[in-house]
């Protein structure tokens, strides 16, 4: 039976991967020329697959460069793939027994859904061994990574924050102060419509952009309980007061052409919605901090002539939810293969501790305006000379730091299946084909799945 | 010399049919192991309004598809066949879009439709500055435009085809008669080519019901759920939401549409025993 659906699956995995290949058309996965002597070092090295998209892609590059040139004997090989590709791609190779030695990945429900096929292993131990590297990272990066009171992953790269951006120019422009609140915001919004600029864009095809203002909508008004109660899958937990409040302040900010027009075409993989914030077709952008790379090296004078603003998401007037509170990604994540050899893992093992968060890593981490996982990522802040960069880095730094909660991206933190019908059901809200308590009632139905 | 035929269709075609049919009765996560779960995936899926509003967008697409290209195709193949002037370069000018793949297609409309980047606004023509993709409306006529201009060449190449294999003396005899182009067009032509029509859109309507690539790319089943079709419900489905068992189930539905829709096909065409050269 298992090779028979290994067979099967391999089948389907092909047929998935080359849907996913067309799909991304400019740039399929290439396999780096690394593996020269790694082909004759086999017993011990080990692959790693991640993601295209410059600074970080670099950076992992490198950190693989070092690696092997500092071990000649176990080599690693990398594979690297679009965001959209991979997440598909990973999946079905690690299904079918064929998964890279280095799993990278988001933790939360999707590393839970690895865990309980017993397709990672368990790091609690090694952590237990490496008790420095286990200090030197962020606590509250290691929440996604544990499932049932275990490490099944090493918390690697950077953290990154959902952060409200504003185009100070156009602000200049309208007279306009930034939100304090989002009473604020909504009286914003005819502002910015009347001079013929967006008040937000939004890459509203991809979905997970749209549901970043629902988890800071919910946070505000309700406070974190309110999706913790949903991760719980307690009954009912979607028709909470607080969430149908939240609903119902979106849909009235895309009554109020809020967003961009077209924003449900627009995707973010193709950094559309950045661009039309530094070319100031629209004034603000609720987006992830890893975006300020790309507004940097793409956006002109945007960044370095010190015209991006950028602040936490305001309260929402009466809310319970603290406002140092942030939602976002904690950390990315690197596991290990259970269906690797030992001689595999132990490459991967070395890997992790020597050259994800060394000190090189880390610099260039810092140099592209990201706050790596690192507690001494702050002492490295005062290095950094650029006065855009360094205010930057240290709001990044302090907002993850002083956050009361930091709580993990809805759709990386539930289970893939119960994610698919949120970001379906957050498509049709922003469309406004579903009600509040439409959604509520459809989100229900899946909750605890 | 039939045996190596039928080993692969045994081997691609019943093999991965009789998994996907197992498969639609088990729980699998396409990561662990598969749980026999009866036909609870069925309910499941019959009870999804998803399900058939995912069917009527195909049947949308596919029947608006029809009436567009095929219209279109024929008069083309006509022309094609005849003997004017630049014919076989406007020919090859027809024929572009069937060398391009759906991807890149796909990402180039996407680009040229952009409502802030793209060709309307860049131009400053505003009846082209419209929000193409992100109306559900707009979007489903989109899909269909995009379909009928990448697939039109291909149907095109199969009437050219057909309208060669008329006997000329019929239209000879029919000029004889005293009847116009138009006339022999619809009492000559179109009745020759009832069975390149039949094929014709048998492979439109089959093709339709797998559409995935253009949409997935174009609009990734959007705004909302407005262009997602069948077959990109079973893949995010599987792919996304890692239920295999559901998409299973959708996949068997596929197959069994495309199957009856086949057969149906067929059955219009009437048997292909009657002689067409009747009186020739």
């Amino acid at each position: 039976m298992t090779t028979s659906r290994r067979r099967f699956l391999q089948l389907v995995g092909g047929g998935a991967a080359a849907a996913g290949l067309a799909a991304c058309g400019t740039s399929g996965p290439k396999s780096s020329g690394d593996s020269a002597e790694g082909a004759a070092a086999a017993a011990t090295g080990a692959t790693y697959w991640f993601l295209t998209a410059q600074p970080q892609q670099g950076i992992r590059e490198n950190q693989v460069k070092r690696f092997n040139a500092a071990n000649s004997g176990a080599q690693i090989k990398i594979t690297e793939f679009q965001n959209d590709a991979f997440k598909q791609k990973i999946k079905t190779a690690i299904g079918a027994g064929q998964a890279p030695t280095l799993i990278w990945g988001w933790g939360g429900g999707g590393l839970k859904s690895y865990v309980d096929a017993n397709q990672v292993d368990d790091l609690t131990d090694w952590f237990g061994q490496n008790a420095d590297l286990k200090n030197s990272i962020f606590p509250s990066a290691f929440g996604a990574a544990t499932v049932g009171g275990k490490i099944y992953a090493m918390p690697v790269e950077t953290t990154t924050p959902i952060v409200l951006y504003w185009n100070k120019r156009v602000f200049e422009k309208v007279g306009a102060q930034p939100p304090q609140s989002w009473g604020d915001i909504m009286d914003l919004v005819p502002k910015f419509n009347d001079q013929g600029i967006a008040p937000f864009s939004l890459g509203g095809q991809s979905r997970w952009t749209n549901m970043m203002w629902l988890e800071f909508l919910f946070d505000r008004i309700g406070g974190p309980e309110v999706f913790q109660a949903v991760f719980d899958g307690k009954p009912d937990a979607w028709n909470d007061p607080s969430a149908i409040q939240g609903l119902t302040e979106v849909q009235n900010l895309v009554k109020a052409n809020g967003f961009i027009k077209g924003f449900s075409s627009i995707t973010a993989d193709s950094n559309a919605d950045q661009a039309l914030l530094y070319t100031g077709k629209a004034a603000m952008m609720l987006h992830g901090a890893w975006t300020y790379g790309n507004m940097k090296s793409s956006g002109g004078d945007f960044v370095t002539g010190g015209h991006l603003g950028y602040m936490n998401f305001p309260p929402v007037d009466g809310g319970k939810g603290d406002p140092s509170n942030t939602v976002g990604n904690p950390a990315q994540y690197l596991s290990i293969s259970s269906k690797a050899s030992d001689g595999e893992k132990e490459t991967a093992k070395k890997f992790l501790s020597t050259n994800t968060l060394d000190d090189a890593s880390v610099d260039e981490w810092v140099k592209t305006g990201n706050i790596p996982v690192v507690k001494s990522a702050k002492a490295k802040l005062a290095s950094v000379t650029d006065k855009n960069d360094n205010a930057w880095l240290n709001f990044v730094y302090d907002t993850s730091a002083d956050a009361k909660s930091f709580a993990q991206s809805w759709d990386q933190a539930l289970s893939p299946a119960a994610a698919e019908a949120l970001l379906d059901n957050i498509a049709k809200l922003f469309q406004l084909s579903v009600t509040p308590q439409q959604f509520a009632s459809n989100m229900n139905a899946v909750l605890g799945k | 010399m039939v045996l190596p035929a039928l080993a692969m269709f045994i081997l691609f075609g019943v093999v991965p049919l009789v998994g996907v049919l197992v498969l639609s009765f088990t729980q699998w996560d396409g990561l662990g192991p598969i749980h026999p779960s009866g036909v609870s995936n069925w309910r499941v899926a019959l009870k999804d309004p998803g399900l058939y509003h995912a069917l009527w967008v195909t049947f949308e697409i596919m029947i608006l598809s029809w009436l567009v290209q095929t219209p279109i195709s024929l008069l083309l193949g006509v022309f094609l066949a005849g003997r004017q002037r630049y014919r076989s370069f406007l020919a090859v000018l027809f024929f572009i879009p069937l060398l391009l793949s759906s991807a890149a297609i796909a990402i180039t409309y996407k680009a040229l439709l952009d409502p802030n980047f793209g060709l309307g606004p860049g131009l400053h023509l505003g009846l082209l500055t419209q929000d193409w993709l992100g109306e559900a409306k707009l979007a489903v006529g989109v899909i269909i435009f995009i379909v009928s201009w990448q697939f039109i060449p291909f149907h095109s190449l199969i009437y050219q085809g057909g309208v060669r294999q008329i006997p000329t003396s019929m239209y000879e005899a029919a000029a004889i008669d005293g009847a116009g182009r138009v006339r022999q067009f619809f009492s000559i032509t179109v009745p020759q080519l009832k069975y390149t029509i039949i094929t014709s859109s048998t492979l439109m309507v089959i093709g339709s019901l797998t559409f995935f690539d253009l949409i997935f790319v174009l609009t990734a089943g959007g705004p909302g759920d407005s262009t997602r079709v069948l077959a990109l419900l079973m893949y995010q489905q599987g792919f996304q939401a890692n239920q295999m068992g559901l998409a299973s189930v959708i996949a068997v539905v596929i197959v069994l549409l495309g199957l009856f829709l086949a057969l149906l096909l067929r059955r219009l065409g009437g048997s292909t025993t009657d002689s067409q050269m009747e009186g020739m």
